[in-house]
């Protein structure tokens, strides 16, 4: 059933944290892992040790560089600024400098949202939002491959495995959660379970007194692209600010001192430190 | 978007058949003036086909040729086509459910209409028409099959151009001018094959008047839909032309740091996402593409539509190059409509303004 459910209590869902993910792409393969060989599975590889690899992973990792005066953008301008003034590089330059950039891992996966236009443009009720938890999974039995849902998700979750013929995408490791075979420390998604740098969290967004949410309220956690209504259950939290090392360079700005007035050990003390 | 050819080969062979079903549809539901709306229970057999030409028959069967072909090629995008019928399931949130519905729907009037051609050509040699008619020329079945033909086939076009322009990520599909392209260019398709087929040797004779009355109609009606259909381009153009806002930044959510550059991929390949949604040929070359569809689409067969009028002894020839021209600007605009689109995922993949 396409339609979606009234809108749940339980909000399952993944909180990322890009101040402490470092790009290391564990999660998606603990992930990829995990799948390939859970009740969703396989995700075969069409030529996968060959020269042009292709097939399905629910978890992509991005990597941005991201600041004031990074990107195109500043490239960009400090090169007209180059090519308009040919005078000597200007002091505020527009090009990156360690000091105003950062980068940003950016792990994607589905957001499990509310109000899911994925689920709701499938035409044979394989696409659905679980009533009990939240969590948005193909039936692959029913899935007839028309990718309309991958073209409706605007994060890009889904992806058509040319394999198989069917949809595939990130199940919030149902198959792991709710596994009492499990033991209870081990009853959360992989990618969570991976995270070397403990960026990734699993829990109810859904309860304002889950340590999820207790974590989102205080980092200022956020939705992805909330412009499109679908209403993101996943919540990435902002890097925190970085520790400007201007401040650090005004402590150490030196008083001005005459060192002729200084004795000579003290001068070669000044010297030695100096270097 | 990669301009998948299924689904190019589905919306203009299925719209130009659906765009003829609901000009035959029309026809057959006697709006044709002179049809009159006078039981026809007399034995005139002139009077009981309303006085169509052969084209309006013709143009039926060529109906079904194309609609049945579209929705052949459209089975082939589908990554498991034996659970089609699974699609008509969905219908009350799905508009790709309620297309496969509409287009079932609509093969009922079309398959009554067809028996009853059948029949009709199988009574009338050995019928004297006596005092009742039977229901297959009834002109009240005619009526009925002619307008939910007519009906099913806009409800299904309706719904097929609802399938792109209610997908948000895809700005150049969510658009309020794309249901009305997709309704006008099936029309369009149908006229210019509709011409050509009434362009073709008759045995069916209905009369002098009459037949300057059609060529008059459908001349006029390529004309009008041609121009529809570049004004309609032209504003899609214009509108999907400005330039989008939305960057990388803010898609990752982090517009506040400043602008944001992907330094590295995800993955070193293309994977699914970025062959699909990635597709960028087609906005380097879309000045002259644009200029082709324009041109053969509808400003060939809108002038050859009025060179014919003025000299109907061009008849046959303009109409063959019409619709050649014609169809060939169909379906240059539906690639580009497919293939110009961006999607919203490409920004996680650094494309601010590609």
């Amino acid at each position: 059933m396409t339609s979606l459910p009234p809108p749940t209590a339980r909000k399952l869902g993944l909180v990322i944290d890009l101040d402490t993910c470092v790009g290391c792409h564990a999660c998606a393969v603990a992930c990829k892992e995990w799948n390939d060989g859970g009740s969703f599975g396989p995700l075969p590889d069409a030529d996968p040790y060959g020269s042009d690899p292709h097939g399905v992973w629910f978890n992509r990792v991005h990597s941005y560089e991201a600041g004031v005066g990074s990107g195109e953008w500043g490239v960009e301008n400090a090169r007209s600024e180059a090519t308009s003034s040919c005078s000597s590089p200007t002091p505020h330059s527009l090009l990156p400098t360690p000091a105003n950039v950062m980068s940003v891992h950016f792990p994607r996966s589905c957001l499990h949202c509310e109000t899911p236009a994925c689920v709701t443009v499938c035409p044979t009720g394989a696409s659905y939002k679980r009533a009990e938890d939240g969590i948005v999974l193909v039936d692959e039995d029913k899935c007839i491959g028309c990718q309309l849902c991958a073209w409706a998700c605007p994060y890009g979750a889904r992806e058509f495995s040319a394999k198989r013929g069917v949809m595939q995408k990130c199940t919030l490791c149902v198959d792991r959660i709710y596994n009492e075979t499990l033991d209870e420390a081990d009853r959360q998604p992989a990618c969570v379970m991976a995270c070397p740098t403990r960026a990734r969290h699993f829990g109810d967004l859904g309860d304002a007194g889950s340590d999820v949410s207790k974590l989102v309220a205080e980092r200022g956690g956020y939705a992805l692209m909330p412009e499109f209504g679908y209403k993101p259950v996943n919540r990435y939290l902002p890097p925190r600010p970085r520790k400007d090392g201007s401040a650090a360079k005004k402590a150490a700005i030196a008083e001005p001192i005459d060192t002729t007035q200084m004795s000579p050990l003290l001068r070669w003390v000044d010297r030695v430190l100096s270097r | 978007m990669r301009p998948s050819f299924s689904i190019i080969f589905f919306t203009v062979l299925s719209g130009t058949g659906y765009g003829l079903w609901m000009l035959v549809g029309v026809t057959f539901s006697r709006l044709w003036p002179n049809c009159g709306n006078a039981g026809l229970s007399s034995a005139d057999t002139e009077t009981l086909v309303c006085l169509t030409p052969d084209a309006i028959a013709l143009a039926f069967w060529a109906g079904w040729l194309l609609v049945v072909a579209g929705l052949v090629a459209s089975v082939g995008h589908l990554g498991k086509p034996l659970r089609a019928w699974r699609a008509f399931s969905q219908w009350r949130s799905s508009w790709l459910s309620r297309e496969g519905i509409s287009a079932l729907i609509t093969f009922v009037p079309a398959t009554g209409k067809l028996l009853c051609m059948l029949m009709a050509s199988l009574q009338v040699a050995d019928t004297d028409m006596g005092v009742s008619v039977p229901f297959w020329l009834d002109y009240r079945v005619s009526d009925f099959l002619g307008a939910t033909l007519a009906f099913g086939s806009l409800a299904t076009v309706y719904c097929t151009a609802n399938i792109y322009s209610s997908l948000k990520p895809i700005h150049g599909w969510n658009n309020r001018v794309v249901v009305p392209t997709y309704l006008v260019l099936a029309i369009h398709g149908g006229l210019l094959v509709l011409w050509m087929l009434n362009t073709l040797p008759t045995t069916w004779k209905i009369g002098e008047l009459r037949e300057a009355r059609w060529q008059l109609v459908i001349g006029l009606g390529v004309l009008l839909f041609s121009t529809l259909g570049a004004a309609l381009k032209l504003i899609y153009w214009k509108q999907i032309d400005r330039k989008q806002t939305t960057t990388t930044a803010d898609a990752i959510g982090l517009a506040s740091l400043g602008s944001v550059r992907s330094f590295e991929q995800p993955h070193t390949e293309e994977n699914y996402l970025t062959h699909e949604m990635g597709f960028r040929l087609a906005r380097k070359h879309s000045r002259k593409l644009r200029m082709i569809c324009l041109l053969a689409g509808f400003a060939v067969p809108a002038l050859l539509a009025l060179l014919s009028l003025l000299m109907p002894k061009l008849g046959m020839v303009a109409a063959w190059i019409s619709l050649s021209s014609g169809l060939l600007g169909i379906f240059v605009e539906r690639w580009l409509f497919f293939a110009e689109a961006r999607h919203s995922v490409m920004l996680y993949y650094g494309a601010h303004q590609d």
